[in-house]
C-alpha cells in the first residue's frame, strides 16, 4: 500500500514541479529569469564535474577551461560560421568530450592534490590562452565576442509578460538541461556508474575485477568535460558574450564549490551547486562591501562542517532521522 | 600478587555499531594470554579498546590506572606497546628509522642506542637492512621490524595482532621463538591475538575464546589444548 | 649571448623566490600530506604584518623575526581551530577549506592593509660589496636566507625526533599514535613552521615586487610548479625546481613562447613532469606493497 501511494504522491509532486517550471519565467522580471538560467547552466556544468570527481574520484580544479572552451566554440560557430544556437551544443559537447579525453591521458598518472594541481593551472592558464595574438582573428583577442540573443520563435503571451528572448531561453535551457540530468542518471545508475564508484573507492580491486582503468578513465575525464562544455556554450548563448576575462581560474574554483556544496556523486545536488554559484557571491557582497570573499570564504568552510556531505548529503541525514521516528 | 591487567565488563563500538559485549579477562605480570576466535569476533577490537583507539566503556586497569578515557598516546607512554594488524610499518622511512620512532616516546638518546643495538643482534637481516626504505622488506623482515619497534619502547605489555598473517610456516616459526625469548629473557608480558589457534596455544600460558563479541571460554592453554571437544567445536582441529 | 646570460641570471634570481614558496610548500606536504592552497595569501598577509610594525617604528630584523613568531602561531591556532575537526574528512573537504581559507586571506589583507601597493624595504644594502650588474644585494641576500632556512629544515627533519615524528605522523598516522607521537600537534606544528617560512618568502619577494594583497597569486603557481618539479617530498629539490621554473620561464618567454603566455609555461611544465615523472625528478619513489 505504502509503495504504490508513494509512487503516486512522486508523480503528482512531479507533475506540479512542472508545471510551477514551466509557469515561473512569467511570474518574474526578465533579469531575474536570466539569472534563472545562468542556474540552471552552471547545473549542468556541476554535473559534469560531479561525474568525474564526485562519482569516479578525479580531482579537477580546471574544469573552467572546459567551459570556457565550450562558450568560445558556440561563439565561434555562431559568430563566424552562422551556425544557430542550438546546433552549437553537440558540436560544443564533441568539442570538448576530445579535448577532456586527451586531458585524461596525463591525468592517469596523477592523484587527489596533484591533479588538483595541475588541473589548477590550467585553468589559470586559460585566460592567457584565449588573449592569445596568434588566434586572435578567431577568438576576438581581449574583447572577446559579442552575441545576439537568440528571438523567440513565435509570440505568446502569459500573464501580461511577454515571452522575451530571457524567457524562451530558460524554456530551451530547461529543456536542455532536463535532457542531460536524464543522460547522467541513465549513465551513472547502471554499470557503468557502479565501475566510475569502484575505480573511485578500490582501483587496484576494480582493475582485478576486468575493468579497463585507463579506458574509463579517461573516457570519464572526456564524458564530464562534454557536459561542462556544453553548458558553457548554453551560457555563452545565454550571456550573449564570450571574453577571456569571463573564464578566470575563479570559475573552476566555484564549480568545485558547487560540486561539494551540492553533494558529491549526487545528481540533484548539482541543481543546488548551480544555485550557489549564481547567488551566493551577491549574498556574500550584500553582506559585506568591503570584503565580500572574505564572507564567502567562511561560508564555505562553515559549511564544510554543517554539512560536510553537502546539501544532498544533510537532506538525507534529516530523511533517515524523520524516517527513524517515523518508524521507531 | 595484582595483575597486570585487570579488564571487566568492555564494551567497544564503531560508530553506532557495537562489538563486544562485557568482555572480562586478565593477565598476570610475565605471561602470555592468548585471544582466539573466529573472523568477525572481535579479537583485533580487543587490543584496539586496550589503546583506546575505538569507543570503549568499562574498566581497563593496567598497572594500577584506569585506561578507558585516556588518550592513546598516553597508553601508550605507559609502556603498552601495540604492533598492529598489517604490521603498520612506516614505509616511507627507513628501518633505522622505524626503530627510532619506537623509542620515541622515551626521549632517552642513550637508552635508545642501546636498544638499537640490541635488536639488530636478535634480528640481523634488520641491520642489514637499516637505512634501506621499510616499504621495501619482506613480509617476515616488516614483522620482524614492527616487533622490533614496540620493543624499543621497552615496553611492560606488548599486544600482537596476528602475527603470523601472510608468513610462511618457517619465517612463524622463526618469529614465534623469537616471541617466547623476549617473554622469557626480557620479561615483557604479552597479549597475543591470533587466528593460528594451535600456534598460539603453543606459545601461550591463558586461552580466551571470543565468539561474536564475547568471552566464550577460557582457561590454561594445556587445558584447552587437550580437551578434544573444544578444539573441535571452538578452534577448527 | 648577453642577453641570453642576463636571461638565466634573472631567471635564477626570480628561481630564489619560487623556491621559497616552494619550501613552504613542501613544508606543510611533509606534514600534513596535504597541499595548502592558501599559502601564497598567508604569506601575503605575514609581509603585510611585518610592513605594519615597520611602519611604527620596529627595526627590520626585529620586525622580521617577530612576524616570524606571530606567523608560527597563528598558523598553529587556524590548524587547531579550524583544520583539526576536519582531520578526517574526505580530502575534498580540505581543499574547499583551504579554498575559503585563501579567500579569507586575500579579502583581510586588502581589507585591513587597503589596496594601495606598498613599498617593502630590504634588508640587504646597495652599498653591499655583493651588488654587481646581475644581481643585486637583495637577491643575493635573499639567496642566502632561503639556503640558511632550508639547512635549518634539512637538520630538522633528518636529525630531531621531532622532525621524524612529523614526518611519520604524515606518513601513518595510526601507527604514529601507537609509537606515541601526539599526531593533531604534529599537524599544527607543520602548518606553524610552513607560515613561517612562507612569512620568510613574503618578506624577500615583497621588495622586488612589492607589495599588495595579490603580490603571491601568480607567484604560486609557479611555486608549485618548483614544488613538484623538485618532489613534493623534498626540500633540496623545490629550491632547485625554483631555479630550473624561473630559468625556463625567462628563456621560454624570452624566445620560445613569447611573455604574454608565461603562465602556460607553469602549466606545460606541471603536466609534463608529473607525466613522465609523477615523483618529480628528485622526489623519492615510494614504494607500497598491495
Amino acid at each position: 500500500m505504502n509503495q504504490a501511494s508513494d509512487r503516486k504522491w512522486f508523480w503528482i509532486g512531479s507533475a506540479l514541479v512542472l508545471v510551477a517550471l514551466l509557469v515561473l519565467p512569467f511570474l518574474l522580471k526578465n533579469y531575474r529569469v536570466f539569472q534563472l538560467n545562468l542556474v540552471m547552466v552552471y547545473a549542468v556544468a556541476v554535473l559534469g564535474l560531479n561525474i568525474l570527481t564526485g562519482f569516479n574520484g578525479q580531482f579537477s580544479l580546471g574544469h573552467g577551461a572546459f567551459y570556457a572552451f565550450g562558450a568560445y566554440t558556440a561563439a565561434i560557430l555562431m559568430d563566424k560560421f552562422g551556425v544557430p544556437y542550438w546546433a552549437t551544443l553537440p558540436v560544443a559537447f564533441v568539442v570538448c568530450f576530445v579535448f577532456g579525453t586527451l586531458i585524461g591521458f596525463p591525468a592517469l598518472r596523477l592523484a587527489g592534490h596533484f591533479l588538483a594541481l595541475a588541473t589548477f593551472a590550467l585553468a589559470v592558464a586559460v585566460p592567457q590562452l584565449l588573449k592569445y595574438k596568434g588566434i586572435e582573428a578567431w577568438t576576438g583577442g581581449v574583447q572577446g565576442i559579442v552575441l545576439s540573443k537568440p528571438q523567440p520563435p513565435f509570440e505568446f503571451r502569459l500573464f501580461d509578460q511577454a515571452l522575451s528572448p530571457d524567457r524562451w531561453l530558460y524554456f530551451f535551457t530547461l529543456f536542455v538541461t532536463l535532457v542531460m540530468f536524464l543522460l547522467a542518471w541513465n549513465l551513472l545508475r547502471g554499470r557503468v556508474g557502479r565501475a566510475l564508484v569502484a575505480i573511485r573507492d578500490h582501483p587496484i580491486a576494480a582493475t582485478a575485477m576486468g575493468i579497463n582503468l585507463p579506458v574509463f578513465k579517461t573516457l570519464t575525464f572526456g564524458t564530464s568535460a562534454g557536459f561542462t562544455g556544453l553548458a558553457g556554450a548554453l551560457g555563452g548563448i545565454a550571456v550573449a558574450y564570450v571574453s577571456p576575462d569571463s573564464f578566470t581560474a575563479n570559475l573552476s574554483i566555484f564549480l568545485l564549490v558547487g560540486v561539494v556544496v551540492g553533494g558529491l556523486a549526487s545528481i540533484p545536488g548539482a541543481i543546488f551547486g548551480g544555485l550557489f554559484i549564481q547567488f551566493v557571491p551577491n549574498i556574500a557582497d550584500e553582506i559585506s562591501k568591503s570584503a565580500p570573499a572574505a564572507i564567502y570564504g567562511v561560508l564555505l568552510i562553515g559549511l564544510m562542517y554543517l554539512m560536510p556531505g553537502g546539501v544532498m548529503g544533510g537532506v538525507h541525514r534529516l530523511w533517515a532521522r524523520l524516517r527513524a521516528r517515523t518508524e521507531g | 600478587m595484582p595483575k597486570l591487567l585487570e579488564v571487566n565488563k568492555l564494551c567497544a563500538s564503531y560508530g553506532a555499531t557495537q562489538v563486544l559485549y562485557d568482555v572480562d579477562f586478565d593477565l598476570e605480570a610475565g605471561h602470555i594470554t592468548a585471544i582466539l576466535g573466529a573472523n568477525g569476533a572481535g579479537k583485533t577490537t580487543t587490543l584496539r579498546a586496550l589503546c583506546q583507539v575505538v569507543k570503549t566503556s568499562g574498566s581497563i586497569m593496567f598497572d594500577g590506572e584506569q585506561l578507558v578515557g585516556k588518550s592513546t598516546e598516553a597508553v601508550v607512554r605507559m609502556a603498552v606497546a601495540h604492533v598492529p594488524d598489517g604490521r603498520g610499518t612506516f614505509t616511507g622511512l627507513s628501518v633505522e628509522e622505524n626503530l627510532r620512532l619506537g623509542a620515541y616516546s622515551r626521549g632517552n638518546k642513550a637508552e635508545m642506542a642501546e636498544d638499537m643495538e640490541r635488536m639488530f643482534k636478535r634480528f640481523p637481516i634488520l641491520k642489514q637492512r637499516r637505512h634501506q626504505q621499510a616499504g621495501t622488506l619482506s613480509g617476515g623482515e616488516q614483522q620482524m621490524l614492527a616487533i622490533s619497534r614496540a620493543l624499543m619502547l621497552r615496553p611492560k605489555l606488548l599486544l600482537l595482532d596476528e602475527p603470523s598473517f601472510g608468513l610462511a610456516p618457517l619465517i612463524v616459526a622463526e618469529i614465534f621463538r623469537i616471541m617466547r625469548s623476549i617473554n622469557q629473557e626480557d620479561g615483557v608480558s604479552m597479549l597475543l591475538v591470533e587466528q593460528n589457534a594451535s600456534l598460539a596455544l603453543d606459545l601461550a600460558d591463558h586461552a580466551y575464546l571470543l565468539e561474536t563479541g564475547r568471552v566464550a571460554l577460557h582457561g590454561p592453554s594445556e587445558v584447552i589444548k587437550n580437551d578434544e571437544s573444544v578444539r573441535r567445536a571452538y578452534l577448527g582441529y | 649571448m648577453e642577453g641570453f646570460l642576463h636571461q638565466i641570471f634573472s631567471g635564477l634570481a626570480n628561481g630564489v623566490i619560487y623556491g621559497s614558496v616552494a619550501l613552504a610548500l613542501v613544508m606543510i606536504y611533509q606534514s600534513t600530506h596535504h597541499i595548502n592552497f592558501a599559502q601564497g595569501e598567508m604569506a601575503t598577509f605575514s609581509t603585510f604584518v611585518a610592513w605594519t610594525l615597520m611602519q611604527h617604528g620596529m627595526p627590520y630584523w626585529g620586525a622580521f623575526f617577530l612576524t616570524l613568531a606571530l606567523s608560527f602561531v597563528g598558523a598553529l591556532v587556524i590548524q587547531r581551530v579550524v583544520l583539526r575537526p576536519l582531520e578526517k574528512a574526505p580530502a575534498l573537504n580540505n581543499v574547499i577549506v583551504f579554498i575559503g581559507l585563501l579567500l579569507i586571506f586575500n579579502a583581510c589583507s586588502g581589507w585591513f592593509f587597503d589596496h594601495t601597493i606598498k613599498s617593502f624595504d630590504s634588508p640587504f644594502n646597495d652599498s653591499w660589496m655583493f651588488d654587481t650588474k646581475y644581481f643585486s644585494a637583495h637577491q643575493f641576500g635573499s639567496v642566502f636566507v632561503l639556503l640558511l632556512v632550508l639547512l635549518a629544515l634539512y637538520l630538522f627533519f633528518r636529525f630531531t625526533s621531532v622532525g621524524l615524528a612529523m614526518r611519520g605522523a604524515a606518513q601513518n598516522p595510526d601507527s604514529a599514535r601507537l609509537v606515541g607521537i601526539r599526531v593533531s600537534w604534529m599537524l599544527a606544528l607543520g602548518w606553524g613552521l610552513a607560515a613561517a617560512i612562507g612569512a620568510v618568502a613574503g618578506m624577500m619577494i615583497a621588495p622586488i615586487v612589492f607589495l599588495d594583497p595579490n603580490m603571491m597569486l601568480g607567484i604560486l603557481l609557479y611555486g608549485f610548479a618548483a614544488a613538484l618539479l623538485g618532489g613534493i617530498d623534498n626540500p633540496w629539490g623545490a629550491v632547485l625546481g625554483g631555479f630550473i621554473v624561473g630559468v625556463l620561464e625567462n628563456v621560454l618567454g624570452a624566445y620560445v613562447i613569447g611573455t604574454e603566455l608565461k603562465l602556460t609555461v607553469a602549466l606545460v611544465l606541471i603536466v609534463v613532469t608529473l607525466t613522465l615523472k609523477p615523483n618529480g625528478l628528485f622526489g623519492k619513489h615510494v614504494v607500497t606493497r598491495v
